[in-house]
């Protein structure tokens, strides 16, 4: 990532570009806010408790934050695209409902429950872009309104489906196993076991920051949250940029939601409700502007990976979890002011 | 008025177009209008743009002019008359469209996103990619040597492509957004109010560009409310006042002076300078006030005090 601003073009000697040390470039990065953030909290819980350096331990804590990591790529693109989504974390159960129920109910090989789920989580992504650019209300209601109906359908479509809180166990059905192998196994490197999902997590950062980066599409990204009347005006498909937005972030919450079902055998109705905050504060802390327009994959991935470490440092330090959410509160209003105070420099200096 | 209109229908008949010598305009407006609802924004507009000139668009806040680059750029369509590229009668239906046969616009607020480096914005709806199918990335190297070299070539010195386009002055802004309908094929470069929000030098430098761009075989629209920034540069004068057209000349059948008579008003001026003289009005200014009317007074041959 580190690539575009590293290699400053050929100016041959231009005398009004003074030397910028390598220092300097990384404090221009929209991130940086977020990558001491994560130095100095890393340092912190490695004194505080001799198991969070463990290797382990450490496994967990990227667990943890591949979790919130995955989901907060999508975000974090969708609010660089000038946008934010707050139906994530419910879309993220009903991805994981409709591959177990479709497939429970019908008796059908769960991969097909699997393929209907990725259709399912597209279109609410499809449909909450669409009604945006169609109405131009802005993305808090029309979120706001998915959230909600997404919630209602998760629960009653479970109790009549399967007359309960849960999706019905799924774990004797055809395909199962496999499933499972694909989407929550562990992988075992030098004796400790990694999650899948952090590969995942790793995959999905590396090709929205190529995208974002190194594609016409990421610059129509940029330039839709930047100033969409502007991108319109010299052809960009502003329209279509954000739908697909949304469209991204549905892939990400049906790769989180088959990570949720197969972990187990089966999914609580009633969850995810409140996550959705956890995606947006992941890609705050990470340096993206709430407005749009600025920011990076790999910052969300850095706040994601924050969010593991107070999240799993507390426990291991052996304190009361209830400190967490004011832990990242803090977190969220330091990471704000720095990004605050980052923008304005690259504005008028 | 002792400024001669330009008959448009003779005009056609006998003027080659400088570069292609056909009878034919690069761009021909006739009698175009356009309401919103049962408001009149525009109407009975006829212009013409050929490579190699500029045609000035005067007039006063409100008097039409962003209805009609609106209409021309494809952001809007003309309820009446004709527009022709070439001869050939069209209607855009987006930007895209009117991009696709040349016409580049140059907005105001500079269609640029503050935040991006100027070698995006510069490259922003046409990037350079390589590679096929899904794998296609954006030439980086090859789009930052070209904004460079392009913006060089306009007389442009640029610090470093790599900078936020926000960072650069009003004027320098400007002129890569002309330097960028330049580079994409514009044939057709409309420019809203370049010189609205610079100051004096920088509105020289912005002109300047103007004529570069025409020097190069564009035909310019240029949108203005001042008519000393326009009658310099301009080879056409189109005046529009509430919506309609009030006079289309030849540089060669008006003079400055007329021009400003035209667009100002002198009436309107003498008016003025009664209000401001009743209001208490500072005395400079109103002495400014009767200096332009005496200028329009000349000018038309009429008195108005």
């Amino acid at each position: 990532m580190t690539q575009t601003l590293a290699k400053p073009a050929p100016l041959a000697g231009d005398e009004r570009v003074g030397r910028r040390s390598p220092f300097q470039k990384l404090l221009g990065r929209p991130e940086v806010g977020a990558l001491v953030g994560a130095i100095v909290l890393f340092i912190f819980f490695s004194v505080v408790s001799s198991t969070f350096i463990q290797p382990s331990s450490f496994a967990t804590v990227l667990y943890g934050s591949s979790t919130i990591g995955i989901m907060a790529v999508g975000v974090s693109l969708l609010m660089i695209g000038g946008e934010f989504d707050l139906s994530t974390g419910v879309a993220v159960i009903s991805s994981a409902l409709t591959a177990s129920m479709f497939a429970w109910y019908f008796s059908l090989n769960v991969w097909v429950g699997v393929a209907l789920a990725l259709v399912v989580s597209l279109t609410i992504g499809f449909i909450n872009g669409w009604i945006l650019v169609k109405t131009k209300l802005p993305s808090f209601i029309v979120t706001l309104a998915t959230f909600l109906m997404l919630t209602g359908l998760n629960l009653a479509l479970t109790r009549l489906i399967s007359n309960g809180v849960s999706s019905p166990s799924i774990a004797q059905m055809d395909g199962f196993a496999s499933a499972r192998a694909v989407f929550a196994s562990s992988v075992n490197i030098a004796g400790v076991e990694v999650k899948i999902t952090v590969f995942f997590w790793i995959v999905l950062v590396a090709v929205a920051s190529w995208v974002l980066l190194r594609t016409k599409v990421g610059n129509w990204i940029f330039a839709a949250g930047g100033d969409a009347n502007a991108a319109r005006a010299v052809g960009v498909p502003v329209t279509k940029t954000k739908i697909g937005l949304f469209m991204a972030v549905g892939f990400c919450g049906w790769v989180l939601g088959m990570h949720n079902l197969f972990a187990f055998d089966a999914v609580q109705s009633g969850e995810g409700v409140g996550n959705e905050f956890l995606y947006i504060i992941a890609a705050v802390i990470g340096g993206c502007l709430l407005t749009g327009g600025y920011g990076s994959a790999v910052g969300g991935a850095i706040g994601a990976f924050i969010f593991g470490m107070a999240n799993k440092g507390i426990v291991y330090a052996q304190w009361n979890p209830d400190w967490f959410k004011f832990f990242l509160g803090l977190m969220l209003l330091l990471a704000t002011i720095v990004n605050l105070i980052v923008k304005r420099r690259a504005e008028l200096k | 008025m002792n400024a001669k209109e330009i008959d448009q229908k003779t005009l056609l008949r006998n003027e080659a177009d400088p570069l292609t010598h056909t009878p034919v305009h690069l761009l021909e407006l006739d009698q175009v209008g356009k309401n919103y609802g049962n408001i009149r924004a525009l109407s009975d507009v006829t212009m013409a743009v050929d490579n190699g000139r500029v045609t000035c668009v005067l007039g006063d806040n409100g008097a039409g002019k962003s209805t009609l680059i609106k209409i021309i750029a494809g952001l809007h369509q003309h309820d009446h008359g004709t527009l022709k590229i070439r001869g050939e009668e069209r209607k855009f239906n987006s930007p895209r469209d009117a991009l696709d046969v040349g016409i580049a616009t140059v907005y105001q607020d500079l269609a640029v996103v503050p935040l991006m480096p100027i070698w995006r914005n510069f490259f922003l709806g046409s990037e350079l990619t390589s590679g096929f199918g899904p794998f296609k990335s954006m030439d980086v190297q090859k789009m930052k040597d070209i904004t460079k070299h392009e913006l060089a070539e306009m007389g442009i010195d640029l610090r470093d492509v790599e900078q936020p386009i926000g960072q650069l002055s009003g004027g320098e802004r400007q002129c890569v957004a002309i330097a960028r309908a330049v580079y994409f094929g514009a044939k057709v470069l409309i420019l809203d109010e370049p010189t609205a929000a610079l100051g004096v030098k920088q509105s020289g430098v912005v002109l300047r560009y103007i004529l570069q761009a025409r020097d190069r075989g564009l035909g310019v629209i240029f949108i203005t409310h001042n008519p000393h920034h326009a009658f310099p540069v301009g080879d056409r004068f189109l005046l529009l006042k509430r919506g309609k057209s009030i006079g289309y000349y030849e540089k060669k059948d008006i003079t400055l002076d007329e021009l400003t008579a035209q667009m100002a008003g002198g009436a309107e001026l003498a008016e003025l300078a009664h209000e401001l003289e009743q209001l208490g009005g500072h005395g400079d200014v109103v002495k400014e006030v009767h200096g332009e009317m005496a200028g329009v007074e000349q000018a038309t041959g009429k008195a108005y005090t």
